[in-house]
């Protein structure tokens, strides 16, 4: 069980690492997108901040679930539900099957897919979390499943999008980095610092 | 009202406005429309608490078909959706079709009384199978 004080901490760690690299997730975007990740991902983010203390002295599950819905309603573009589709179900599966972490995650992730009707290897964000939660199912360490994000990141440089507003780019999506898969391999990695 | 509502939802404030005034050329006050454009912050992009405003501004017991433009409007018009009172969310479409022709397509379809399934079946005879 996440306790409360580690709540709080993964809450200013998420909305930190966003801000941190919110320029850089918004020229990812402006490569091959409408460029509006970084701002997008801050103001969702922000106003999950803005709640922490609120949020976080709710059980686990309905944390997650609150920070889900808060994103929901502020990002304000497609990663919004998706990104509030992931922390929703992670908070409903965790009701189900307290301190089942990787079935929830995995899912979650699931989830996303379909909430996107994407899949994997169509440079999304999906190109990272699933490559994750395998990672969270094979039991590695903390160490090993940041570098499985990392990676997937890159590998979503040569891949053609073909789903989101970067598949109206066809063959020149290829040779950028997706900027929805680098903002979840910067979830992931801020996760993994404060678990 | 008993015809069916229409939601536009852009990423563009002005061009959900510019579609809805298309709309209302064609049919009047004789279906129910609302639209939204714009993010939490006003800049481009859709807002769920907007468009859930927006499906109560049309809401008609026969139902709403919601008009989107881009992947962000579609995901977020279905998340709004998925986020209403089940009884409401059963009655309520995100159709697969352009948004202006779309829109006007199938408010002209509703301003006839014709079903929610009928009026997002208009609408979506404009996309590719």
């Amino acid at each position: 069980m996440i306790t409360s004080a580690q709540l709080k901490a993964l809450i200013e760690a998420l909305s930190a690492t966003v801000a941190a690299h919110a320029a850089e997730l918004t020229d990812l975007d402006s490569a091959i997108g409408d460029g509006d990740h970084g701002a997008n991902m801050k103001r969702g983010f922000d106003a999950v901040a803005g709640e922490a203390d609120a949020i976080s002295a709710k059980p686990e599950a309905e944390a997650l679930k609150a920070i889900g819905t808060k994103l929901v309603m502020t990002v304000g573009g497609a990663s919004g539900p998706l990104y509030g589709t992931l922390f929703l179900t992670l908070g409903k599966e965790l009701t189900v099957s307290p301190d089942d972490y990787p079935a929830a995650l995995r899912r979650a992730v699931d989830a996303v897919a379909a909430r996107g009707k994407s899949a994997y290897g169509q440079k999304t964000m999906l190109d990272v979390l699933y490559p994750v939660a395998e990672a969270v199912e094979a039991n590695k360490s903390k160490a090993e499943i940041v570098a499985v994000a990392h990676d997937a990141v890159a590998a979503t440089r040569d891949r053609k999008a073909i789903r989101g507003r970067a598949s109206f780019l066809g063959d020149r999506s290829i040779g950028h980095i997706d900027p929805g898969a680098r903002s979840s391999a910067l979830l992931v990695e801020a996760v993994a610092g404060v678990l | 009202m008993s015809n069916v509502g229409i939601v536009i939802v852009s990423h563009s404030p002005l061009v959900a406005e510019g579609a809805a005034d298309m709309v209302r050329q064609m049919v009047g006050d004789d279906v129910p429309l609302a639209w939204c454009g714009g993010n939490p912050d006003g800049g481009l992009g859709t807002s769920v608490e907007a468009i859930i405003a927006a499906i109560d501004r049309a809401w008609s017991e026969n139902g709403v078909a919601i008009l989107v433009d881009l992947g962000g409007a579609e995901t977020n018009s279905e998340m709004a959706v998925e986020m209403l009172d089940p009884a409401r969310a059963g009655k309520v479409v995100v159709c697969n079709a352009p948004v202006v022709e779309g829109a006007v397509m199938a408010a002209t379809e509703a301003s006839g009384g014709a079903s929610l399934a009928e009026v997002q079946a208009t609408a979506e005879e404009l996309s590719p199978a």
